[in-house]
């Protein structure tokens, strides 16, 4: 179990979170001018990396406030927190 | 008791405060600090069990945690019961009452030792090869393996004691309070840093505090007598925590570690009532200090496992710490010095010791000076090459070893004896160490594994980093805490350091034997029955990864997790495959440590606290009313209310008849609510939906459905427009949390420019709801003062009002197909407005109905449950609504999905009503539908969802989904149960009042 710097709240178990996949996809903003192959991209695909990974968290159990996490999926280490909308930090 | 076993007083243990306990029925008695094992060896009982495989007698072997063979059920055959609990750590109480596991009739006539005999016929992987074919068989194979099997006996009644999960939190984690873990406490501690020191054991000081030699000392002190100091000193440290009788299981990442504190396990069964008896700490520590020491490694040579073959340090530990002689002849066998410092304790404790046998051939140290000066006889460069004795030991051979050490030469000797030590060197006991993700490195010197890269925030300290003299440890401890702690100085600079250890060895994993390895057995994990011969079997077959050998011979795998021999089936893998040591990596040592029990996972959640339950404000009356209730998430809802003796059955067609034929009444206070306000409020909810909410006036109501992204039924509910800018919307009761985690999910992150505030008032409201032809006479005598015209307060709207001074909401809408009115009142009032309603019903036989009843008046409209008639795989189009799904809208949630090719697929299954042959026929939900049942294989078609009986219709009818069932009208289909078919007919899904004429009537 380890431990989630909410960038609103501070540094949390990770009980209180829930993980919520990949981050920086976005939404098509004209889903119907879409191929079925271009739709299934968005709603499918995801990477699944093993090692440094952006993804979505979600602080359920406390703010409720959505943000994004740069996780290393091998030992969990989280080198980086930042809020929706900002952009992902560089050199990573 | 045996008087000549019991020797000079030690003062761990209390003389004066005799115990008696029961082992496999017998009366012993023994002393306060004395462990199950200790007092059972005063008491010469040596034979504790049998083995797991081949029945063999197994006996004490090790003084601690890493028993593999010593393994007692607890007070069996009561609600206390334990298994495999180790000897050598239980404290002995007055009325303990242990027995023997896995022997069948008793420890000493065991039919299974019969397997002995047969072992030929077990060799490695013996279960894999002959219990798999064929298949048919393995039922009858699974009794006899089960019954011979096993370890011991789960207890069949409840756990009356009490556990519980405690956090802590701490800078400074010190795991092992051993003459390492003693001193980093104090240099932690005394520089502010907030610490836990944990030890499994019930007392300070490992195995130095009981180490009376002139050849270790400290400071010109015995190396006991300054630790005991060091110990009293670090008691008065105020930032410092001790716990003692405390395991750590697990060490998970970010500094996370589990650890068991017993409390109670050593008291009198009387003295434990009201207490806690084990408590699950969840420890977060800024840094870890592993201090957890090292484990004596056994030798590897023929018939290495029987009772009275003990480590050499736990023959130590039983005469110094515990003033027990585990033999009245005592042989040492060694491959380096350990085994010299028990001799010396046991010739100054006046236990006989005449014989020691090394591996070495050349050696020279002052402890083997004084063994010798006592007149010891050792015999150098010889090894064991077998021993004899069914129940105990009382011979051994041994031959002397080649130069190469590869064979034995010359002629045999024997030496009588009753208790064999024996020490191959020391194994750093790294298992947290790995399990917290660090990596080891191989030193080629001594052969043992140490922590190389760590990969959180931890220091391993002592035998447990590989430092095993008492110079090493206390000479590099300051300096390594120094730079941990970011440190200038400790109180331990220039410490005086006498050490007489020498630390030459002679590593043999598999010690020659005069036999053929084939006829032999030396045991490499004695808890499972592994021998070296099993090994070089599995290489034989041609494994290879270490991890495949482990599962294939079972090495390492029982309840010690192979502690004491994993060390040499990795040595005996690595010189049969010709591969070296460091590359074969090792295997995983997975938590827990040491096992932990059921209670001690569970803590409080037991009973009524096992999981959380929510009840609405209406609860009480119905419980007072005698609902059977029903768990939908986390609510406890009423089912249905039985009167006078009724059945499920008859409640529900009571209840399902009175609603329409007069009136019902149904606690709906648990459907999620949704308070949704801003000026976008309406542009998000056309978002959300699959239907149009921008034209919804004031004060109307509208059914709408949520899909996920990928076109499939998410969820569903009705939809009230408050104001300009407010909406109320309801959700189905499991799902308002993640619906409302889901909306907020959008807000935030794909329409963060949409101003709209979602909050949940699930809780906040009661929600009445009363239906049928008479509920607009009874719900406006509670609300007088509202217009109820069809006119003014038509279907699917919603007024304001109030009830007395109380403000309210009631919202015209029914999900029974008849004339119905919902109260939303402030919680708090829900009951006394539920009780009005049954006041001012009673004329019209007005009938509590509970969920089941709800459900069955759904259905004979036809009306989905999402979770129910609806999986992950229904589109709105497969349900037949497309009604509810808008054309025209630009854009909704999973819009683009239902048109994919392989949502528009016409063979999906879709949403039918199903009409039996014979209507008092009732089907069975989650039954099969087929079409052919001739067709082989046959092919089934779909299931049905929901199945009644329904009384308003007078015949069976259900809701299912058969693959292209849309075109299937009037179709004749085929129910097949396990000694039946049932004929059914495709049909419309909406049984009754197609027209809806009854919700204006
Ligand atoms: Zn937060």
């Amino acid at each position: 179990m380890f431990v989630i710097n909410c960038p609103y709240c501070g540094e949390r178990e990770q009980s209180e979170f829930k993980a919520g996949g990949e981050a920086h996809i976005v939404r098509p903003k004209q889903p119907t001018e879409l191929s079925d192959d271009q739709w299934a991209e968005y709603l499918f695909m995801r990477k699944n990396i093993k090692g440094i990974q952006f993804e979505r968290w979600v602080h359920t159990h406390g703010c409720r406030k959505w943000f994004n996490v740069v996780r290393d999926t091998s030992n969990d280490e989280i080198t980086a927190v930042y809020k929706m909308g900002e952009k992902p930090p560089t050199n990573k | 008791m045996t008087k000549k076993l019991r020797v000079k007083t030690s003062k761990f243990i209390d003389e004066t405060y005799k115990i008696s306990f029961k082992f496999n029925g017998k009366t012993y008695y023994g002393y306060k600090g004395d462990t199950l094992a200790s007092a059972l060896l005063a008491n010469n009982v040596h034979l504790v069990g049998r083995s797991f495989k081949y029945h063999r007698p197994r006996g004490i072997m090790t003084a601690g945690s890493e028993e593999p063979n010593a393994i007692v059920q607890l007070h069996k055959n009561t609600s206390r019961t334990e298994p495999n609990v180790r000897a050598t750590e239980i404290e002995i109480y007055e009325g303990l009452e242990a027995s023997s596991q896995n022997c069948w009739p008793s420890v000493n006539f065991d039919i299974g030792g019969i397997n002995n005999f047969l072992s030929p016929l077990l060799p490695a992987g013996f279960y894999y090869k002959t219990f798999m074919w064929p298949a048919s068989f393995w039922e009858k194979y699974e009794y006899f393996i089960r019954k011979s099997a096993g370890l011991g006996k789960s207890p069949t009644e409840p756990d009356p004691d009490i556990y519980e999960h405690k956090y802590i939190h701490c800078d400074v984690l010190i795991v092992g309070a051993g003459i390492s873990g003693i001193m980093a406490a104090k240099i932690a501690a005394k520089n502010g840093f907030k610490t836990l020191l944990v030890d499994e054991k019930s007392y300070l000081g490992g195995s130095t505090i009981y180490q009376n030699s002139e050849h270790f000392k400290i400071n010109n002190q015995i190396s006991s007598s300054w630790l005991d100091k060091e110990i009293s000193e670090i008691k008065k440290i105020k930032n410092l925590k001790i716990k003692t009788r405390t395991s750590v299981a697990a060490y998970h990442g970010y500094n996370f570690l589990l650890a068991r504190e017993n409390l109670t396990d050593h008291l009198p069964l009387e003295q434990r009532k009201n207490k806690i008896r084990q408590r699950l700490l969840k420890i977060r520590a800024k840094k870890v200090i592993t201090a957890t020491g090292s484990l004596e490694r056994p030798l590897i040579f023929d018939n290495n496992d029987r009772p009275g073959i003990l480590l050499s340090s736990a023959v130590e530990k039983y005469a110094n710490f515990f003033g027990v002689a585990c033999g009245e002849k005592n042989v040492l066998f060694t491959n380096n010095d350990s085994a010299y410092e028990t001799a010396i304790s046991l010739f100054q404790k006046g236990i006989n010791i005449e014989t020691i046998i090394d591996n070495r051939e050349e050696i020279d140290s002052r402890l083997i000076k004084e063994a010798e000066k006592n007149n010891i006889k050792i015999y150098k460069g010889y090894t064991v090459v077998d021993t004899s004795g069914y129940k105990r030991i009382n011979k051994i051979s041994i031959m002397q070893l080649s130069k190469d050490g590869q064979k034995v030469v010359g002629s045999k000797i024997s030496i009588t004896c009753d208790c064999l030590g024996v020490s191959g060197g020391w194994t750093p006991a790294v298992h947290l160490f790995t399990q917290s993700g660090g990596k080891l490195k191989f030193r080629d010197e001594d052969q043992v594994f140490i922590p190389n890269i760590y990969s959180s925030d931890q220091i391993s300290i002592g035998s447990c980093n590989g430092d095993f003299t008492l110079d090493e440890i206390l000479l590099n401890i300051p300096n390594t805490l120094k730079e941990f702690l970011d440190l200038k100085k400790t109180d331990y600079e220039n410490l005086e350091v006498k050490s007489s250890f020498n630390k030459s060895k002679r590593n043999i994993w598999l010690l020659p034997s005069d036999k053929l390895v084939g006829k032999t057995k030396p045991f490499v994990d004695y808890q499972n029955d592994a021998t070296a011969k099993d090994i070089k079997l599995a290489l034989r077959e041609g494994f290879r990864s270490i991890e495949h050998v482990k599962r294939y011979t079972t090495t390492g795998m029982g309840t010690d997790q192979g502690k004491l021999g994993n060390m040499h089936a990795l040595g005996i893998i690595s010189e049969t495959a010709g591969s070296k040591m460091g590359e074969l990596g090792t295997t995983t040592f997975r938590p827990p440590y040491t096992p932990l029990t059921f209670g001690t996972i569970v803590g409080r959640n037991v009973g009524e606290y096992f999981d959380v339950f929510r009840k609405t404000p209406i609860h009480d009356w119905h419980v007072k009313n005698k609902a059977e209730f029903e768990n939908v998430g986390q609510w406890k809802r009423a089912w249905y209310y039985p009167k006078d003796g009724e059945n499920m059955h008859d409640a529900v067609q009571r209840e399902s008849k009175a609603a329409r034929d007069s009136a019902g009444i149904l606690d709906a206070s648990t459907l999620g609510k949704i308070d949704i306000q801003g000026s976008d409020a309406s542009e998000f909810l056309n978002r959300v939906y699959t239907n149009a909410w921008s034209k919804l006036a004031i004060g109307k109501c509208r059914y709408g459905l949520m899909l996920n992204e990928d076109g499939m039924v998410y969820d569903d509910g009705v939809t009230t427009r408050l104001g300009e800018n407010h909406y109320i919307m309801t959700t189905t009761t499991g799902g308002a949390a993640t619906v409302l985690g889901k909306l907020e999910d959008y807000l935030q992150t794909e329409w963060p420019e949409l101003d709209v505030y979602l909050t949940s008032v699930t809780d906040h409201y009661a929600t009445v709801s009363v239906c049928g032809p008479n509920s607009k006479k009874i719900v406006s005598q509670i609300v007088p003062d509202l217009d109820f015209s069809d006119e003014n307060f038509p279907h699917m709207s919603f007024k304001n009002a109030k009830i007395g001074k109380i403000k309210c909401r009631v919202m015209r809408i029914s999900f029974t197909g008849e004339q119905s009115y919902e109260i939303n009142i402030q919680a708090n009032y829900g009951k006394s407005v539920w009780e009005k309603c049954m006041e001012a019903g009673k004329e019209f036989n007005i009938t509590p109905y509970g969920t089941e009843t709800m459900h069955l008046l759904r259905a004979e409209k036809g009306f989905i449950i999402v979770g129910q008639d609806t999986d992950a795989t229904m589109t709105p189009i497969d349900l037949q609504m497309d009604w509810i799904v808008s054309k025209k809208k630009f854009d909704f949630i999973g819009k683009r999905s239902l048109y994919r090719s392989d949502t528009i697929r016409e063979d999906r299954k879709q949403l039918v009503g199903l009409l039996t042959e014979n209507p008092d026929e009732v089907l069975e939900e989650g039954a099969q539908i087929v079409a052919d049942i001739k067709k082989s294989p046959v092919e089934m078609l779909g299931h049905v969802t929901s199945s009644y009986y329904s009384p308003n219709l007078k015949k069976s009818i259900a809701l299912g989904v058969v693959r292209g069932g849309k075109k299937m009208m009037g179709q004749k289909l085929i129910i097949p149960m396990e000694n039946k078919e049932i004929n059914v007919t495709v049909a419309d899904p909406v049984f009754l009042d197609r027209e809806n004429k009854k919700l204006n009537a």
